[in-house]
């Protein structure tokens, strides 16, 4: 317990006694987290933006004219039940007219022309939304295959709206806005990390000699590397605190003047999530810190 | 006893390798009965904790004022505080440093520094004390002062090997003088006098 005690103060005492050098280990690991904490708001915002996009793609399937409901229903409910559909929305035709109707409010002409028809053209309609982009594909499969047929569907269906060509492109291009995030934020992460372990491996070089006299005059490595690394628990709690200080005025300013363009308020993404990314960030921090101390240390101790 | 000879002679590397620090090419090193460079880590702690050592540049610890100086080697022997609080003090006034206690090693002049390395090497009354060069840096007064100091503490029954190449030095302390040449031994004289 002693011994703890004096690690911990010789930790302190190294840290306010270290001046410049501390302050700039600090100001490097802040660097590091305000990288990590910028791509956790980054992917926020591409997986909203992803999402939003995925929300936009679906499969409508157009019911024959006079399709009895009690079929429809019954076809919508096998649907739901198979693993890749999260909802389907049943539109009956009577809705589906008053929507056009409301669509093409101004169009004179092609409103008095249902008027003229003088009964409701159009069928109800299904709408399938999948969870993957990619499973719309097996849905529009299922719908041409016997399963779909022998659920009585057949005499229902008048055809399912499904563009393959456009959502494999959307697919493609989601799947690779994806991978180009995770291989950015890895790049970046790799980046931080072999910055800041660098910076405190200059800083515990710069002590190399002290690490050597400690040594010559009988102390145990436990007692000559306890204190850098609870310095290093020092850096990376200080850095924590410096970033999360400095993302809150800069998330609430992209939150006001970035909304639209972001397709997400990043302020209320940062509050909403702000025990999470501090937990991160100050895991982060000090297991970078107290790793590269522990390397670091562990050089010049076998020396 | 007193170890001499020119610059390169070898002086330094024999301390080195009584603590283990370097390794010898060829032969072995015996601490009692103990081969140091057979020792494991843990084991090598403990023998230098027996072993007080003294450089010509004093390897203080330069965040670290006088006090922490030497409290940090009697922490590293698990002395208790109180312990440490008691002797610190004591062993500073010995060495004529009870005045700067709280100084840092930068705030002190190299005779003072010097008697703070010897004040941290006899902390912790160890069998041997090896003074490599320790007036190597220092003027004629403080070389003085340190050559009586480490005279006293072999009085009072601690082995002292002192490496140096100043005559002045081995003529005034008159002990035994082991005399190296290339990393051997040349002579071994009981009269106390520098012969090269």
């Amino acid at each position: 317990m002693t011994a703890l005690k004096r690690i911990i103060k010789g930790g302190f005492v190294n840290f306010t006694r270290g001046g410049l050098i501390s302050f700039a280990a600090v100001l490097v690991v802040t660097i590091t987290l305000s990288v990590i904490t910028f791509i956790i708001l980054l992917q926020a915002v591409l997986v909203s933006s992803l999402d939003a996009i995925k929300d936009k793609v679906d499969v409508t399937i157009y019911m024959n004219v006079g399709a009895p409901e009690n079929k429809i229903l019954a076809f919508q409910n096998s649907l739901e039940k198979l693993p890749e559909v999260v909802s389907v929305s049943y539109t009956s035709a009577e809705e589906v007219l008053r929507q056009f109707r409301d669509r093409h409010a101004d169009d004179y002409s092609t409103i008095a022309s249902l008027d003229e028809i003088g009964v409701n053209p159009f069928g109800a309609t299904l709408n399938i939304k999948t969870k993957e982009i990619s499973q719309y594909e097996s849905i529009a499969n299922f719908l041409k295959s016997d399963n779909a047929l022998a659920l009585d569907s057949a005499q229902i269906i008048n055809h399912p709206s499904y563009n393959k060509l456009v959502i494999d492109r959307l697919s493609n291009i989601i799947s690779g806005a994806q991978k180009l995030g995770f291989l950015v934020t890895l790049v970046l992460i790799i980046i931080s990390i072999i910055i800041t372990f660098n910076t405190i491996r200059l800083t515990i070089f710069i002590a190399k000699e002290e690490i050597g006299v400690m040594r010559l005059v009988g102390a145990s490595k436990m007692h000559v590397r306890g204190p850098f690394m609870i310095e290093g628990v020092i850096y990376g709690v200080i850095a924590t605190l410096a970033t999360l200080i400095i993302f809150w005025p800069a998330t609430a300013w992209l939150g006001r003047n970035m909304t639209s363009f972001l397709g997400l308020n990043v302020y209320h993404y940062y509050l909403a999530n702000f025990f999470q990314i501090f937990a991160i960030i100050l895991l982060s921090g000090i297991l970078l810190c107290v790793i590269s101390s522990f390397w670091a240390v562990r050089r010049y101790l076998n020396k | 006893m007193s170890i001499v000879g020119h610059s390169g002679a070898g002086k330094t590397t024999l301390a080195r390798m009584i603590l283990a620090e370097d390794a010898p090419t060829d032969g072995t090193v015996f601490f009692e009965s103990i081969n140091v460079h057979k020792l494991k880590n843990k084991d090598l702690t403990k023998l230098r904790r027996r072993i007080g050592v003294v450089f010509q540049d004093f390897k203080l610890l330069p965040n670290k004022t006088a006090y922490e100086n030497i409290a940090f080697a009697m922490e590293a022997v698990g002395k208790t505080d109180e312990e440490i609080a008691s002797d610190v003090p004591h062993v500073l006034e010995l060495v004529d440093l009870g005045h700067r206690l709280r100084h840092f090693p930068r705030q002190l002049s190299g005779g003072e520094q010097q008697r703070l390395a010897i004040a941290r090497a006899i902390i912790n009354q160890p069998e041997l004390i090896i003074a490599d060069e320790p007036t190597g840096n220092l003027d004629p007064i403080n070389t003085h002062e340190i050559v009586q100091i480490l005279k006293k503490i072999n009085d009072l029954g601690t082995t002292v090997i002192l490496t140096t190449h100043n005559r002045g030095v081995i003529d005034s302390v008159g002990k035994r003088v082991v005399t190296l040449e290339k990393g051997k031994v040349i002579r071994d004289s009981k009269d106390g006098k520098y012969v090269i």
